[in-house]
């Protein structure tokens, strides 16, 4: 636990001081301010039942496709490149130590940046204090549980990003993994229930309804939103993030 | 380490390796390239898994508790990895660290290793990356260093340094001595030769060679060289140098230099006849001037290219059998 956190600290310190750092955190905190502004501005055309932040949050999936591969693809892929990952393996810091260290560092990273977009409710309404009605632009349990939602999907997000970048020595190929395996993460249980999956057209497909809604992200953030709290979606995300730090581990303890 | 092997699919990597060093010890540690120096190295720092075999360090299984053979090692790999982006000083304090010293020692350990190895002045606030190759493998040493280890393993301390680094490297390893316990890779073979107490050759995965290097000498150079330059009818005298029982070959320079002096190699075997006597053969041979007489004294590149072609001779010649007073090169290790 001691040189978990010790590779926390110091990748914490690393992310705080590269550049590519504040070029993720700039380009997702506008493209979230763009998003917010948007959302904002709609309701100001059409009027809506749904709260800002509960629309606001829908869109989580966007940034994630990008930040979470700029903020991991250099992890363990950069420090395998280089060949540091056996000069700090030398050391008594294990593996498991080394994939943790730098899996909570990300983690704590991505949620800060989360953290700050809950400002922009309350820059918003002390900017435009005289667009404020009735206390649904500051709501906040959709704030609470959507921000719930992204610290509990970031774990699984932050550890495709680690396992991709432990896969390679290329920053640009873990890059590339992450965004896919997000997407299909993501997307791929939307997509599919596209599909005409009834018992009408077999019992098979039939029987994919009920497992694809649990993987849906999209349902996850619903429920959430609406301060649903179901234990499944929190067993997916943790079990898969598990799983996959497990697996860095074993890439890391294999290549080293 | 004990019958050491490790595979690497259908490739031995390091077969049956086993030896001994003494606390204190300076080690060399020679081979060609892939003969799995390397792969040894990384097995005793605890980084890799033999297949068979046990390694120890003070006692303690390399296997069993890594983490406490980790602490009591400073190694230093091949091609000295280090992060582009972090100040030296910024680098030696993540290190002391992870290499759990004490915190009222750290700085103290730090600014001594520094001094040790020339960084605390030119580089204490310099990038990584920014260094010059010289400078990093000084980096990549301090941090070895560290941690005052009982076990320093560097795997090619010298490459790239220039002739004054590597003047002063080899007195730095060499006030180890009696310290810490120096087991050291490297392809120059001179400063092998300058700094270790004991040498352990290893070839395709196997120790060919071990001991100091006069008795390295004795087992695989048994042979005398010697020089001579003289002017004479050369022709002659090599017919006569090579009538002298034990004198295994005598060869001529085919170029004379500036004042008509050729010069002769003549090998003997081991109690040939000595400088005396083949002074008294040239005086026969009717030589006009002999401007010297000397024996080449065999150097650690000589050991290194028999012990290295005679495990090729064996390989490629398995009905071959050792001479049995060599066969067990590895058990002379101890």
């Amino acid at each position: 636990m001691r040189y978990t956190w010790l590779i926390f600290k110091h990748e914490m310190r690393m992310l705080l001081l590269t550049p590519s750092s504040y070029v993720a955190s700039v380009l997702f905190l506008a493209i979230m301010a763009l998003i917010y502004w948007t959302v904002i501005r709609g309701l100001t055309v059409v009027a809506s039942e749904t709260l800002p932040t509960t629309s606001y949050f829908r869109a989580f999936w966007l940034p994630s496709l990008f930040v979470v591969p700029l903020l991991t693809m250099r992890s363990v892929a950069e420090e395998r490149r280089l060949g540091t990952l056996s000069t700090l393996l030398t050391t008594p810091a294990t593996p498991l130590s080394l994939v943790l260290g730098k899996f909570l560092a990300v983690y704590v990273f991505y949620c800060g940046l989360w953290g700050l977009t809950l400002l922009f409710p309350f820059i918003f309404a002390k900017v435009l204090p005289y667009a404020t009605f009735d206390g649904r632009l500051v709501a906040w349990a959709p704030m609470v549980g959507g921000i719930s939602f992204v610290a509990l999907s970031g774990l699984l997000f932050i550890a495709v990003g680690i396992f991709s970048s432990s896969l390679t020595r290329s920053q640009l190929v873990s890059g590339m993994l992450t965004f896919t395996l997000l997407f299909l993460i993501i997307a791929f249980a939307n997509l599919m229930q596209m599909m005409p999956l009834s018992w009408e057209e077999g019992p098979f497909l039939g029987l994919l309804q009920e497992p694809l809604l649990y993987f849906k992200a999209t349902q996850h953030l619903e429920d959430f939103s609406v301060g649903l709290i179901d234990t499944r979606p929190i067993f997916y995300y943790s079990s898969m993030c598990a799983l996959l730090l497990s697996l860095a581990v074993i890439n890391v303890e294999s290549r080293s | 380490m004990k019958s050491l092997t490790k595979r690497y699919g259908s490739v031995v990597a390091v077969r049956d390796v086993s030896f001994t060093v003494q606390p204190g010890e300076i080690v060399g540690f020679l081979g060609p390239n892939g003969a799995g120096k390397s792969t040894t190295m990384r097995i005793l720092s605890g980084l890799m898994m033999a297949d068979s075999g046990e390694a120890y360090l003070c006692g303690d299984s390399v296997a069993l508790h890594p983490e406490r053979a980790k602490l009591r090692i400073g190694y230093m790999p091949e091609n000295n990895p280090l992060p582009e982006d972090m100040r030296v000083v910024e680098y030696l304090r993540y290190r002391a660290q992870l290499k759990s010293i004490p915190i009222r020692k750290r700085n103290e350990r730090i600014n001594t290793v520094m001094e040790q190895c020339d960084l605390q002045r030119k580089a204490r606030r310099k990038l990584i990356g920014a260094l010059s190759k010289g400078f990093r493998q000084r980096v990549g040493i301090a941090d070895a260093l560290l941690a005052e280890p009982d076990v320093v393993i560097m795997d090619e301390p010298t490459i790239g340094l220039d002739p004054h680094q590597i003047k002063a490297m080899r007195s730095l390893i060499t006030d180890l001595r009696g310290k810490m316990t120096v087991i050291l890779s490297s392809h120059i073979l001179p400063e092998i030769e300058a700094c270790c107490d004991r040498v352990i050759i290893i070839n395709q995965g196997e120790v060919v060679a071990a001991g100091d290097t006069a008795s390295l000498h004795r087992e695989f150079l048994q042979s005398k060289r010697f020089k001579i330059e003289l002017i004479a009818d050369v022709e002659k005298v090599r017919k006569a140098l090579q009538a002298l029982p034990k004198v295994t070959d005598v060869r001529v320079d085919a170029a004379s230099d500036a004042g008509a002096f050729r010069t002769l190699h003549v090998d003997t075997e081991m109690g040939g006849p000595e400088g005396e006597e083949l002074l008294g053969i040239l005086s026969q041979a009717g030589v006009e001037k002999v401007r010297s007489l000397s024996p080449i004294e065999p150097t650690l590149e000589d050991v290194f290219m028999a012990a290295t072609r005679r495990s090729w001779d064996e390989v490629a010649d398995p009905l071959s059998t050792r001479d049995t007073d060599q066969e067990p090169v590895v058990s002379s290790v101890d």
